[in-house]
Formats: C-alpha cells, sequence, structure tokens
C-alpha cells in the first residue's frame, strides 16, 4: 500500500486537512460575528473552532508523513 | 452557488450554511479523484476484483468494519437507541465482536489458503457446482437489490433532512459510485471505505462529547433517563430474564443464541460484502489481524451511534415515535442524529456530519456493487455462462457490471417509490440467506464428512425454512408464539429465533443428507477443512504480533464492557 503510488493515508490526510481548516475558518468567522440567536446548543464552546483545529492538525500530519516523495 | 443551495434546499430539517456545501462537494470531488487515479492500477482481475491482495490489515480491517458502517445503519441504530435504549448496544458487542473474532480466528485461515475469489467460490470448491450456484444467484440478486432499497431510502434521508430532491440525490450518488468503482474496481471501493471510516468518526464524535458536556457526565445521563423512560433503558442484560421486563421485548436466549452464536456469525463470516474485503489482505497475519482490528474498532462504534439516540433520550424536548405514527411537524426515532447533529454542530461541522452520512451510503453502495460484480463475474457469468475468456474479458466485464449493477440499483430505488411495501420484503428476503449460508459454512470447513448433496440441500432447506416461517408470521401474526416463543416478542426478537431455527435445519438436514450420500475423497478436501489442512506459519513473531493475543485482549475488554453496563 506504501510502496507503489499515492498511499491512501494521504489522501485520508489531505480530506481532514481541508475540512478541518473549513470548519475552523467558519467557526472563526461566526465567532468575530456572532448571531443574535445562538445557532446550536453550547454555542459559547465554540466546538467548530477546536474541532476543526484538532482534524486540520491530524491531516496535516498524514498529508507530511504519507506524502508520496516521502515513501521509500 | 448560492442559486444551487437555493435550488437543493426547501423543507428541511436542518438548515446549511455554504461552507457546509463546500465541504460537500469536496467529498464527491476526492472520491472521484481517487477513481481516476486509481484506474491504471485496475488492469488485471486480480487488481479488479480483489485490490491486487495487496491490502496490510489495518486498511483491510477497517474497510472491512465500514462496509457495515453505512448511513442507514448509523441513524437506524441511533433510532433503535432512543427507541430501546441501550439494549440495541448488544448488536455492536455480543451480535459481532465474536463472530468478527471467530472469523479471523477460526474461519480466515480457510477463505484465504482456498485463494478463493468469493463465499460461493468457497461453497463450489468445498460442495460442487451446485451449491455455489445457488448461493451466488441469491447473492446477486438480493446484493443488487439492497443496494437499490438502501439508495431510495437514503435518498428519502436526504430529502426530510436537507429538502434534497429525491431524483437529485439518487441518480449524483449512483453516478459518482458507477464511475469510481469502474474506474478502480475493489481497491477504489476499499480507498473510499475507508476515508467513510474517518469521516464519520470526525463528523459524529463531536456529538457525545458535547452531549455528555451538557448533561453533565455517563452517570447523570442514565438518571436522566431514567426520569424520563425507565430504568431498563440503562442496562444491558439484568432487564433480560423475560420478554415483558424490557423494552425490546426479547429474552437473553434470543440474544445470545439467536444474534450472538447464529446471525451475526452469518453475517460477518459468510456475507461476501464484508468478507471481500478480509479476502484482499496481503499475507495470512494480514488477514487474520483484519478482522480483530475491526472487532477493536467495532467496540466503540456505540459512542458515535447508540450514545447520540441515549442522549436524545435526555435532551431532546420533543418525543420522537414510530415511522408510521409521525404526526404533521413530528419526528421518528430515525431523526435523532440528524436532530443531535443540529443541535451541536454548526456551520462546517454540520457540513461534515451530513458529509459522513452521505459518505457512509456511497461506501456502502459501492460495497455492494462491488461484491456483485465479482460474484456475477467469477461465480456466474465465468462459471455458468463463459467459462474460457481472458483476463481482460472478466475485467470488461466487471467494469460493465458495474454499471449494470448501479442501474438496476437506481430502477429498484425507483420501484420501491411506486410501491413502499417492496422495501420491506427486499430487506426481510435478504436475512434468509444468512443463517443457513452460516451452517453450510461452517460445517464445509469443520467437518469433513459433510458431502456435496448435504451441502446443497442443507442450504436450500434452511433459506425455505427461514421464508416460511416468515410467510406464517406474516399471514397470521399469532404464529410468532411458536415462532419466537412468545407472543411478546418484537420483529428484532422474531429475526433472532427466525436465524436460530433457519440454522438448526440447514445443520440437521446437510447432516443427515451427508450421512446418507457419499463424502469427498479427503485429497479433494486439502486446504479445505479442518484436520486437512495445514495452516502456514505467520512466522516466529513476538508476542504483541500475533493475532490471538489480541484476539485474546479485544475479548477481555468486551467482557469487562458487558459486565460495566450489566
Amino acid at each position: 500500500m506504501h510502496n507503489s503510488g499515492i498511499s491512501i493515508w494521504f489522501f485520508i490526510g489531505l480530506s481532514l486537512l481541508v475540512n478541518g481548516m473549513l470548519i475552523t475558518g467558519a467557526g472563526i468567522s461566526e465567532y468575530m460575528n456572532p448571531p443574535k440567536i445562538p445557532t446550536v446548543v453550547l454555542f459559547h464552546l465554540h466546538a467548530n473552532i477546536w474541532w476543526g483545529a484538532i482534524l486540520a492538525a491530524f491531516g496535516a500530519l498524514y498529508c507530511y508523513k504519507f506524502y508520496p516523495k516521502h515513501q521509500s | 452557488m448560492m442559486a444551487a443551495i437555493a435550488l437543493l434546499s426547501s423543507d428541511r430539517l436542518v438548515h446549511l450554511s455554504p461552507v457546509d456545501f463546500v465541504i460537500i462537494v469536496f467529498y464527491f470531488a476526492l472520491v472521484l479523484a481517487i477513481g481516476f487515479y486509481l484506474r491504471s492500477r485496475a488492469n488485471t482481475g486480480e487488481d479488479f476484483f480483489m485490490a491486487g491482495r495487496e491490502m496490510t490489515a489495518w486498511v483491510a480491517g477497517l474497510s472491512f468494519l465500514s462496509a457495515n458502517l453505512g448511513a442507514l445503519e448509523l441513524m437506524g441504530w441511533a433510532g433503535s437507541a432512543y427507541q430501546y435504549g441501550i439494549l440495541a448496544t448488544h448488536w455492536y458487542w455480543i451480535g459481532a465482536i465474536p463472530a468478527m473474532l471467530f472469523l479471523a480466528l477460526v474461519m480466515m485461515p480457510f477463505y484465504y489458503i482456498s485463494k478463493t475469489h468469493s463465499v460461493p467460490g468457497y461453497l463450489k470448491l468445498r460442495f460442487g457446482e451446485s451449491s455455489r450456484a445457488l448461493s451466488a444467484i441469491s447473492f446477486a440478486f438480493m446484493t443488487v437489490l439492497m443496494s437499490g432499497v438502501n439508495m431510495f431510502a437514503m435518498a428519502k434521508v436526504m430529502q426530510i433532512v436537507l429538502g434534497w430532491d429525491i431524483n437529485f440525490s439518487i441518480w449524483i450518488s449512483s453516478l459518482t459510485v458507477a464511475v469510481y468503482v469502474a474506474l478502480g474496481g475493489l481497491r477504489s471501493a476499499i480507498f473510499n471505505e475507508v476515508l467513510q471510516f474517518f469521516l464519520i468518526w470526525a463528523g459524529a464524535l463531536l456529538i457525545p462529547i458535547l452531549g455528555l458536556y451538557e448533561t453533565g457526565g455517563w452517570s447523570h445521563l442514565k438518571v436522566l433517563i431514567a426520569q424520563r423512560t425507565s430504568n431498563e433503558y440503562v442496562h444491558m442484560w439484568s432487564g433480560l430474564g423475560s420478554f415483558t421486563t424490557n423494552p425490546m421485548g426479547i429474552h437473553w436466549t434470543g440474544i445470545v443464541f439467536g444474534l450472538g452464536a447464529i446471525l451475526s456469525m452469518g453475517y460477518w463470516t459468510t456475507d461476501f460484502l464484508v468478507v471481500q474485503r478480509i479476502l484482499t489482505a496481503k499475507d495470512i497475519r494480514s488477514a487474520e489481524m483484519a478482522p480483530i482490528i475491526g472487532a477493536g474498532f467495532k467496540m466503540f462504534v456505540p459512542l458515535i451511534v447508540i450514545l447520540p439516540g441515549l442522549l436524545g433520550l435526555a435532551v431532546l424536548p420533543m418525543k420522537l415515535t414510530a415511522e408510521s405514527a409521525v404526526a404533521a411537524g413530528g419526528h421518528s426515532y430515525n431523526d435523532v442524529l440528524p436532530l443531535m447533529l443540529a443541535r451541536y454542530c454548526g456551520p462546517g461541522l454540520l457540513g461534515l456530519g451530513i458529509t459522513a452520512l452521505i459518505a457512509g451510503f456511497m461506501s456502502g453502495m459501492a460495497g455492494n456493487v462491488s461484491a456483485f460484480t465479482t460474484v456475477w463475474t467469477y461465480d456466474i457469468y465465468r462459471a455458468l455462462i463463459k467459462k474460457d475468456a481472458s483476463d481482460h474479458h472478466y475485467v470488461n466485464m466487471g467494469r460493465w457490471t458495474t454499471v449494470v449493477g448501479v442501474l438496476i440499483s437506481v430502477g429498484t430505488a425507483y420501484l420501491v417509490m411506486q410501491f413502499a411495501s417492496i422495501m420491506d420484503y427486499v430487506q426481510a428476503l435478504f436475512s434468509f440467506f444468512i443463517a443457513p449460508l452460516f451452517g453450510t459454512v461452517i460445517l464445509g470447513m469443520l467437518w469433513k464428512r459433510a458431502s456435496g448433496p448435504g451441502g446443497f440441500w442443507g442450504l436450500l432447506c434452511g433459506t425455505a425454512s427461514s421464508i416460511g416461517m416468515w410467510t406464517w408470521v406474516k399471514l397470521d401474526p399469532s404464529a410468532l408464539r411458536y415462532v419466537a416463543l412468545s407472543p411478546n416478542a418484537k420483529a428484532l426478537a422474531q429475526d433472532m429465533y427466525q436465524a436460530l431455527w433457519s440454522f438448526v435445519v440447514c445443520v440437521t438436514v446437510t447432516v443427515v443428507v451427508s450421512l446418507m450420500t457419499k463424502p469427498k475423497p479427503d485429497a479433494e478436501l486439502t486446504g479445505l477443512v479442518y484436520g486437512l489442512t495445514e495452516v502456514p506459519s505467520i512466522g516466529n513473531l513476538p508476542l504483541y504480533q500475533k493475532p490471538i493475543f489480541w484476539g485474546v485482549v479485544v475479548s477481555v475488554v468486551l467482557v469487562i464492557l458487558n459486565i460495566v453496563m450489566w
């Protein structure tokens, strides 16, 4: 799986990285321009900011570790 | 973009923002890109139908688990948790883990050594052509119909949850699946299943985290549920001493013998949809480790399926009802997962959650289609229609069968749209084959005296008995007291006992007919039957790398979890 072509883990890393960045970006945007009525329960926790960041961090790690040129 | 959003969105359960749509579109683009990328690696039959038999234990194991982690599965069991409480967890623990470990440690060596392409292929080697034909035709027929039923059900969910047009959902998802499976074959399906596994956890894990935060932790959640329902909703075993002391109307014998010993064994060890993933493993150790890895993760799937349903019981202000009793503006049990998503997930997170559901649906459909393609090409077309064509011919047949399989699924989806009751019949029909097939395969692997006619007639009679019991209860509901041993049994309990009896019929007929007919010579059973097969060594590995070690670890954790939730 790792010896020929792009590893599946790279695709997974890419997916988590892009989704994580989009979610964090949406969360920051919502934090800077909060709606008059909170859209979700526990809005004050701003879950999309930290959850998106966790996903992006995992994704970045996978992308780096399984980037095609890093494989032997 | 906004115009498209407006077109797609009207009356709906949740409201998506533009970033949510970007996440969904990115998912579709990524799976298509994977399909196009893998096209160059699907040129031979082994590549297209068996993913080159080069998957690591992790990839095969996660794919094995994901093939069963479809969107309807997630939403359905979250709904069951709301309806029946923590009892629904049995389908993830005793109803899955022992069977997965049994597959890994007992059955996998025989599947793997025989180098079969499919479960019907194993039946051909062990019992002969008639057993393969019966199994292959029924599997191919039911798989493609199930795919269509699931397609319609998912399109309906998308209509209710997102307000999407049913035709739009059916065609966009089926065309995407057709493209990436026809291009990349089983490898493409497996890649997307592993991707889906990560998306589901990323999209759904936040619900239990935030839910437990809101309710004040597990202990307080149990108190809230007991206050709103009864104490039996939060205990897995203590209410199973009688049919009337638990919300499911089931006795512990049904759970242990019907679900744990027969139905789950049948599904996880002989349903080719899931077994096919393990057959792609690169060596015998990976083939044994893959189901154990799947079992390890399966134990924790209730966190993202059952727990959201239980949280819904505790925190949702409205009362959910059965689908048939939903009033205007109300919601059914099956809506609990989208409702919990909408409760906690803001912009972006909601898109990821919905993407996880779409990914679950599409990879489930890809799994059905890739299994159908293999069985059709190897066990029906090559076995019965065109025996001596080139490998290239069979690969082309596989690509076209993928497209045709998807189109038949679409046709079935539209048929179900016209005649909704077909859905119940198809889902019931599929379950008819599972338990008897397990009886046939397990006797074939463990008892060398089982003969070809014994295998065939056992499978046929077991299946016929299952259909007979189902029809009997359909025509005369009071027959439930005989089939499920209690007039209070619910539908799930009926399934358990139906599976148990059809297994017993299959095994009995197989044994009797085998003893009356001539067995196969031992020389023809080498590599197929216990006692006549030398299982290749996995090498002189340290203990922590041996499948048996991890099998024991998973078993111990399973026992501890059941005691904690007793």
